[in-house]
């Protein structure tokens, strides 16, 4: 039996699509009997199994829920081992330099990551607490950009015209902005209370969507262009030949094939706009204290980065890690999503 | 290949069996023979549009008035050298293209300007299959759904429900019914482009536009394929319009041929008379691409004739006749005057000055204009 012509799994060769493929189940197979099993692997079924054997995104998978249980828990932690972020322990605190009394940074068996100079809040209640900022402004500045570029990339992809080209130069424009520059300066003039929020709430809830509004445009161009390479594709004119209206066809057709692109530039998206949230609380512009963040907590570390290390690495690792699993994670989604081997 | 719409004695009597969704108020169908599907003066050109204006600056003229009829129960092959239109004149009649210009009349009804609302009854009518197996269906869908969706669109509830109706298309295009949950990336070309055709037939259309539907498959599989699109014809009474870029796929399943060059058509015929007697140059050209299998047959063959050089482009076609630039019995009338369709011969329509087998139309025109070449047979 000839193997199929253009079949597209036939390069992929260790890929269970492969296996499945039906290089020796050809015509004759299907009138007759058959082999494997009865209900289908679908593309995601098959995504999925691929990246349970992907050990580096499983690791970073499991991080990744690790520090979504830490954000969701952190007041219960922290009361767990009976700190308040916002306490101040000052009898903690080296009278004469400021720093924390005791090495690496006045770790204890009651302050398990040591205290902050100055003040002395606990340092583990608040990364606990920092995770929550990271996590909130990543997720939903992704899920902000996620919705507005799949909208406005499907709608310039599937009708074109003028459309397309008035979204596609928005979208050029956007890419080419100073953004940092930009949100520093609006976060900034920011009045300290709006829509019944005040203090960090206003500023977390700003940063959400000023970082969401400038990370569309990457996802918008990559559906975008999806869409308009699908529009043409024959499945389509079959749906249309069968008297299918757009909104089916978008909703049917489109939408099915695009959740595998979308779900690669989130996952890639999530950890660079925790890196964003993280420079703005840096620069001073992102959620003020006594709200903690890492972004924040990194940059009061500068100033004591020789007498108390300790206070700055927590954080600092904290970051990293954080954006090294989603790094991980994202990356084995896209190995799984591969389309030019799913098709 | 065994016939798999007669070997399963399980089924009753073949896809006809069940009428998913016949209902009342719609046109009596057209006895075989008549009328089916009427073109006339049909246009499509597609605007080139140019820089950040998109102004207007030319146009692809991908068929350039072409006037057909289809008969019920007929098979019309479509051929021509790949960029001839062909593509575009089918989508034109299933209506998947707005045509610039000229008429498409189905069973009678003008349908050249209906909308999506206004085709959707047309569309169970009237189905198409597809050249690419691998583009026409859905990764994200399975057999199931791809091939249920015809009664899902069109509100048909077929005899003991869409899932029973689908596998028992599957049987009868000689898949398993098992196969009801597997998605497209488990199938080759061969069985995917019988899941194309399933769906196309599920609503029991009258016409089916079969673009290039076996080009993209292996050698060995275009037969059983083409079988089955035959077999399926006679069980369901379908008209056909098969269209193809040789004449190898369309000699044996069409009963009449027409003949397509730079979106118009050049020779319509029935098909004993077109390869007995081929009367335009490029139906002859094409002819000589098809190799004859019966070796006692290759004498017949007196002269080889080998097309030169590409299709020209369809943005400005050549003036006259638009093959002059490649017939070797081009003359000066043919660069100047357009040679109109015209019936030579009962069931012969031809668009030619100088055509083979027939009375030359201008004689007296001298001057050769054309380049082709003809080259002995060599056997
Ligand atoms: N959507 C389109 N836009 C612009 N030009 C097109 C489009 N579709 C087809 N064409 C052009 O029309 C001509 C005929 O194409 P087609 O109908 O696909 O030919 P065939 O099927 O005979 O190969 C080609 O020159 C092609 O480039
Ligand atoms: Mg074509």
């Amino acid at each position: 039996m000839t193997a199929p012509l253009h079949e597209p799994t036939a390069k992929a060769a260790p890929s269970p699509v492969a296996e499945a493929a039906p290089g020796a189940v050809d015509e004759a197979a299907a009138v007759g009997g058959d082999t494997g099993p009865v209900q289908g692997r679908s593309p995601a079924r098959i995504a999925w199994e691929r990246l349970k054997r992907d050990r580096l995104a499983l690791t970073g998978g499991a991080v990744i829920l690790a520090l979504i249980v830490i954000a969701v828990l952190a007041p219960v932690i922290s009361n767990l081992v009976g700190q308040d972020p916002d306490v101040f322990h000052e009898d903690r605190i080296d009278p004469l330099f400021g720093t924390p009394k005791g090495s690496l940074g006045g770790i204890s068996g009651e302050h398990l990551l040591g205290v902050e100079p100055v003040n002395g809040r606990d340092i583990f209640a608040r990364i606990l607490h920092g995770a929550r900022i990271s996590l909130l402004v990543g997720f939903l500045s992704a899920l902000v950009a996620v919705v507005l570029g799949t909208v406005l990339g499907i709608v310039a992809g599937f009708f074109g015209g003028w459309v397309d080209a008035a979204i596609s130069r928005v979208m050029d424009g956007l890419l080419a902005f100073p953004q940092l520059l930009f949100i520093i300066a609006l976060v900034s003039v920011m009045p300290n209370d709006m829509l019944g929020m005040t203090g960090s709430s206003v500023r977390v809830f700003v940063m959400i969507l000023v970082i969401g509004f400038f990370g569309w445009p990457y996802i918008g161009r990559v559906v975008r262009g999806q869409t308009l390479s699908m529009r043409e594709r024959e499945y389509v004119e079959a749906a249309r030949a069968l008297g299918a209206g757009r909104l089916h066809i978008l909703a049917k057709e489109l939408l099915p094939n695009l959740v595998a692109p979308i779900v690669v530039y989130t996952t890639m998206m999530i950890p660079t706009n925790i890196l964003t949230e993280a420079a703005l609380s840096f620069l001073g512009v992102g959620v003020k204290p006594p709200t903690a963040s890492w972004g924040q907590m990194l940059s009061n570390a500068i100033d004591y980065y020789d007498s108390d290390p300790l206070y700055m690495i927590v954080p600092g690792v904290a970051i990293f890690t954080t954006v090294l699993a989603f790094n991980l994670f994202g990356d084995g989604v896209r190995d799984a999503l591969d389309p030019k081997s799913s098709r | 290949m065994s016939n798999p719409v007669r070997g399963d004695g399980e089924r009753d009597g073949g896809v006809g069996s069940s009428d998913p969704g016949r209902t009342a108020g719609r046109a009596e169908d057209a006895a075989p023979g008549e009328v089916l599907l009427k073109v006339t003066g049909l246009r499509k050109h597609f605007p080139i549009r140019k820089g950040l204006l998109q102004r207007r600056a030319g146009a692809v003229r991908a068929v350039d008035g072409v006037d057909f009829e289809v008969r019920s129960g007929e098979t019309l092959g479509v051929v021509g050298e790949s960029g001839c239109g062909k593509s575009t004149m089918g989508r034109l009649i299933t209506r998947l293209l707005e045509p610039t210009a000229g008429t498409i009349e189905f069973e009678g009804e003008d349908i050249t300007r209906l909308g999506v609302r206004g085709m959707r009854p047309l569309r169970r009518d009237v189905q198409m299959i597809f050249q690419d197996p691998y583009s026409s269906l859905n990764p994200r869908h399975t057999t199931g759904t791809i091939i249920g969706a015809p009664f899902r669109l069109q509100g048909v509830e077929p005899e003991g429900g869409i899932k029973k109706e689908v596998q028992r298309l599957l049987s009868v295009v000689g898949l398993s019914p098992e196969h009801y949950n597997r998605y497209p990336n488990e199938f080759s070309g061969g069985q995917r482009q019988r899941i194309g055709i399933a769906r196309a037939l599920a609503l029991r259309p009258k016409l089916v536009v079969a673009d290039e539907p076996v080009s993209a498959l292996d050698v060995s599989i275009q037969a059983q394929v083409v079988n089955l699109m035959d077999d399926l014809q006679r069980e369901l009474g379908l008209t056909y319009v098969i269209i193809a870029h040789d004449l190898s796929v369309v000699r044996h399943v069409s009963d009449r041929i027409a003949v397509m060059y730079l979106g118009r058509i050049v020779e319509l015929a029935d098909r004993e008379l077109l390869y007995r007697a081929p009367m335009h140059p490029y139906t002859k050209a094409l002819m000589s691409a098809v190799p004859i299998p019966d070796p006692r047959r290759r004498k017949d063959r007196s002269e080889r004739v080998r097309l030169e050089g590409d299709v020209p482009s369809p943005i400005a076609p050549p003036s006259g006749c638009r093959f002059h630039t490649r017939c070797w019995k081009a003359t000066t009338v043919c660069t100047t005057a357009e040679p109109p369709l015209e019936e030579l011969r009962p069931g012969q329509q031809v668009a030619c000055h100088h055509p083979e087998n027939a009375v030359d139309r201008a004689p007296r025109d001298s001057g050769v204009a054309g380049t082709a070449q003809v080259v002995p047979t060599r056997r």
